[in-house]
């Protein structure tokens, strides 16, 4: 097949996708960055000179030494996405596990897959309900004689909503490779004289590492850059990189400076998804979708 | 035109003598390193069951590629029933190949897959639903029409996947290691199917395999390749007692191999000692000589006579129908092989571990191999 | 087996976690009470009122047809891409594929002020797309191509490639080919992205917030401003009824995949 022909056939499959791709992915992208270095003008638009002073702004370089007020809210969403990955992880790693040892898989797949499909919104206000001085929790409390809790508004409403929210995103994927164990490893490693706990360390656990992984990223991601929940369930209280973004681009109108925050947020995602293609390839890539 | 023996007791062919498949000069890479086919010059005639027969790698399966129009040659020349091949796509050749894993489309039938080619030409309903008809009882599946391949067995998918490569009568049916994943009883049974549908039907057959005993078996001819080059090429029983390398004598069979240097036409010098050979040879030149284990002859006393040889019995193998002897003959290894036949006469005998034997080369079953 | 028992508890009690917001909100949409969460007897009235407040229509009608037309785009955008992706080497291939893992990982904010970002500079340059429908549907199709081609492209990975050989051996030429045996075998595969695509357009909060104009509301917006304002049983009504449909698409779906 010649060039000529090759192209011809490349384009009509490859030419409407990749150009969508570059107009509404790559190029707003390029935007935000762009946009990271401009300044907000008087007129509500934005203008040159390019500055570094958004970013210094974010970081906090002054001529006092460091502000961490920004840097505090990047530390807080980065510690939001590690504790709620890590919470799913130790809640959901043994789920995955009591699925496929159960005889009703099919079942129980359904009933996780359900939260996991019903909008997000919901799922997330039910924890006001749940949480507010007149919720279901302090009504359960007051009929065992306890006093009331003030968890609405609160930073624990916001990591138990966090935790809830991202739960299925971690034992689907997981469960993915959970179900695929060759367990016949586990019986070689019994065989050749290794306890419960070391077989299941060296046969079982590395067989789940894939969809692990791909869980974590799929819960640390979107957890960092959360701003729904943080507003719903800490009511102005919780201030996330996520918020501070909306907030810049809602009512703020700085739109330079919230590309900053942005940019920063991209990057260590960016940095870490990285990371894990380097190590994963291409086939694990397709196996976060 | 050369005619299969009739004293070996097979059928008698003759295949007609012209030339339907004709490739000159044929060369192919993959990568700067690996080449996959380097000069390759073979005729197939028309209604000849032809196979290649080689070890993996030897590029047997890349030339039936080529035949089939998947690979385009790098250089040479292709010919299938006079038309130069060069830039004719698959679906354009007047040749059907009958897959290794069989290619049978999973989400149709039976029927519409044999049917598939006939419907690709816009034959007409009912002409495809004969076609059909008779495609499916020529290989014995009448009753799986309306199967789906998932249904079928691994025997039941190869007689499908025939079907619907032969219901097209292509000029040359192409056959890629069909029976490879078949078991042994129902390969053996599949390999005589074929060749009595290649008889009836005519067609010329051009099968790839790595089982020697299945080529032989099956084939009118035979190339063997090796590297991308055809070794030998000619009928099977021409290859069989008369091969001309060591590849193709250990290939084809198990031999005994012996090397020496000829000392006048007709002798050579052997770690066995001198032995007569009945081909005139060219003196001081070093030759390998070969012998099939089972005409190698097994006695107890020994006559004086030409190539005869003591030896030691090593060890025996017991295969049922035959005893495999490994005989040590002054620190060189021989294999004979004799029939459990339970004659009691000299020449029928059978023997112990370490035995001392005598051992006889007859001349006219040395052959001699110029490397 | 203590360690059976043990998974078992935690199964269970991993499950009553789950299902804690969704029963409570369930429960108290059929409450009488209006505010708090005592019981005081079972009700309909609040779907009552859901169903009379017409002005809640829109909402509905904007999220299906932004889920619809959407999903239609990206999926045949998808499709093709997948397609390409699957059969050709190229040497931009890698920075392609890295392009379409951006919306997938990408956090939902940084995509969704990227638009917003987008779209003001065409307006300001070209006085066009202003914020309202299509910019809420340029927007999800944007996200949800990647998940379509990431989808079809591995069904395509897992395809026998001798049987595009053997059409070819038998007589089929390039689209023929194409619509008789890779088309058949990859549908189901097409069909499971676009569901995925359909579902999430209908469930995008953050992507709609950004991208979305007077006008353009859709259901997640809907329900996001009145929760702001206070939690009220018509709200309860409206996410009890949003659950009874994904249940009923989910359990749909189930069937269709146990009948293959």
């Amino acid at each position: 097949m010649n060039k000529r022909t090759r192209w011809t056939r490349l384009l009509p499959t490859l030419g409407p996708g990749t150009v969508w791709l570059l107009v509404f992915t790559l190029v707003p992208t390029l935007l935000i960055f762009y946009t990271s270095f401009l300044q907000r003008d008087p007129h509500g638009w934005l203008s040159g000179p390019l500055t570094l002073e958004n970013y210094r702004r974010f970081f906090g370089i002054g001529p006092d030494g460091i502000d961490p007020l920004y840097l505090n809210i990047l530390g807080r969403s980065l510690l939001l996405g590690f504790v709620t990955t890590l919470a799913t992880v130790l809640i959901g790693y043994p789920f995955a596990f009591f699925i496929a040892a159960s005889p009703r898989k099919n079942l129980l797949l359904l009933l996780v897959v359900l939260p996991f499909w019903t909008n997000f919104l919901i799922r997330v206000y039910a924890w006001i309900v749940i949480f507010q001085r007149k919720g279901v929790l302090n009504a359960l409390l007051g009929q065992f004689g306890m006093d009331p809790v003030l968890l609405y508004p609160s930073w624990t409403a916001v990591y138990v909503g966090t935790i809830y929210t991202y739960l299925p995103f971690l034992i689907l994927p997981l469960y993915a490779s959970v179900e695929k164990i060759d367990w016949t490893l586990l019986e070689a490693a019994h065989d050749l004289g290794a306890g419960k706990l070391r077989g299941f360390w060296h046969a079982v656990f590395p067989q789940t590492l894939p969809g692990l992984i791909a869980g974590i990223l799929l819960v640390f991601i979107p957890a960092v850059g959360t701003f729904v929940i943080s507003d719903l369930l800490g009511a102005g209280k919780a201030i996330l990189v996520g918020n501070v973004i909306q907030q810049q681009f809602g009512a703020s109108r700085d739109w330079a400076f919230g590309s900053a925050a942005a940019f920063v947020l991209m990057a260590v995602v960016l940095a870490g998804l990285w990371l894990y293609a380097r190590w994963a390839g291409e086939r694990g890539m397709e196996e976060l979708v | 035109m050369e005619q299969r023996k009739h004293f070996k007791g097979k059928r008698t062919r003759t295949p007609g003598g012209e030339t339907i498949v004709r490739l000159s000069g044929v060369r192919k890479r993959f990568d700067p390193l690996t080449v996959a086919l380097d000069g390759v010059d073979l005729e197939v005639r028309a209604g000849e069951f032809f196979s290649l027969l080689g070890p993996s790698g030897c590029g047997k399966t890349t030339l039936l590629r080529i035949l089939a129009g998947f690979e385009e040659p790098d250089e040479g020349r292709v010919e299938i029933a006079g038309i130069d091949t060069q830039g004719v796509p698959p679906y354009r050749r007047p040749v059907n190949l009958v897959f290794q894993n069989y290619a049978l489309f999973p989400h149709m039938n039976v029927f519409d897959n044999i049917a598939f080619g006939l419907r690709m030409k816009r034959l007409p309903g009912d002409e495809v639903h004969a076609r059909v008809g008779w495609a499916l009882e020529l290989v014995d599946i009448a009753g799986l029409a309306l199967r789906r391949p998932h249904e079928l067995s691994g025997g039941q998918k190869q007689r499908v996947a025939l079907a619907r490569a032969l219901v097209n009568e292509p000029e040359v049916l192409l056959l890629d290691e069909p029976l490879g994943a078949l078991d042994y009883k129902l390969r053996k049974q599949l390999q005589v199917e074929l060749m009595n549908l290649q008889e009836e039907l005519g067609l010329t057959f051009i099968y790839v395999t790595h089982d020697q005993e299945e080529a032989l078996v099956m084939s009118d001819r035979i190339a063997v390749m090796r590297e991308g080059r055809v070794e030998q090429l000619g009928l099977p029983e021409a290859l069989y007692e008369r091969p001309a390398s060591r590849f193709v004598a250990q290939f084809l069979g198990t031999s005994n191999l012996i090397p020496g240097t000829a000392l006048s036409e007709r002798e050579v010098e052997t770690p066995l000692g001198t032995l007569r050979v009945a081909e005139t040879l060219e003196t001081g030149r070093r030759y390998t000589l070969s012998i099939r284990p089972e005409k190698v002859r097994l006695s107890r006393n020994a006559p004086g006579s030409p190539n005869r040889t003591w030896a030691r019995v090593d060890d025996i193998i017991y295969t049922g129908a035959e005893n495999q002897y490994l005989l040590d003959a002054g620190g060189f290894e021989l294999v004979a092989y004799t029939l459990n036949s339970d004659i009691q006469e000299p020449g029928y005998e059978e023997f112990d571990y370490d035995e001392r034997i005598a051992v006889h080369l007859p001349e006219e079953n040395l052959v001699v191999i110029h490397e | 087996m203590t360690t059976r028992r043990w998974l078992t508890l935690h199964g269970i009690l991993v499950l009553l976690f789950l299902y804690l917001p969704i029963a409570v909100i369930v429960v108290l949409s059929f409450n009488e009470s209006k505010f708090g969460v005592a019981w005081h007897g079972f009700t309909l009235k609040w779907y009552r009122q859901l169903l009379e407040h017409t002005r809640i229509h829109p909402y509905v009608w904007n999220s299906l047809i932004v889920a619809s037309v959407s999903t239609f785009l990206s999926t045949v955008l998808g499709t093709l891409l997948a397609l390409g992706l699957a059969r050709y080497r190229f040497p931009w291939r890698g920075g392609l594929l890295f392009l379409l893992y951006v919306p997938v990982v990408i956090p939902d904010v940084v995509m969704g002020v990227s638009l917003l970002l987008f779209f003001a500079w065409v307006q300001r340059a070209f006085d066009a797309l202003h914020l309202g429908l299509t910019t809420v549907i340029l927007g999800h199709v944007s996200f949800q191509i990647a998940y379509v081609t990431l989808v079809v492209k591995s069904r395509l990975a897992g395809l026998d490639p001798s049987l595009d050989e053997a059409a070819a051996d038998l007589g089929a030429a390039g689209w023929e080919r194409f619509w008789k045996v890779t088309f058949p075998l990859i549908a189901p595969g097409i069909a499971a992205a676009a569901l995925l695509a359909f579902t999430l357009s209908l469930d995008d909060f953050v992507i709609t917030f950004f991208t979305a104009g007077p006008g353009a509301t859709t259901l997640p917006i809907y329900i996001f401003s009145s929760v702001k304002r206070g939690v009220t049983p018509e709200i309860h009504a409206l996410s009890t009824l949003m659950i009874l449909v994904t249940t009923l698409a989910l359990i749909a779906v189930q069937r269709m995949q146990a009948r293959r």
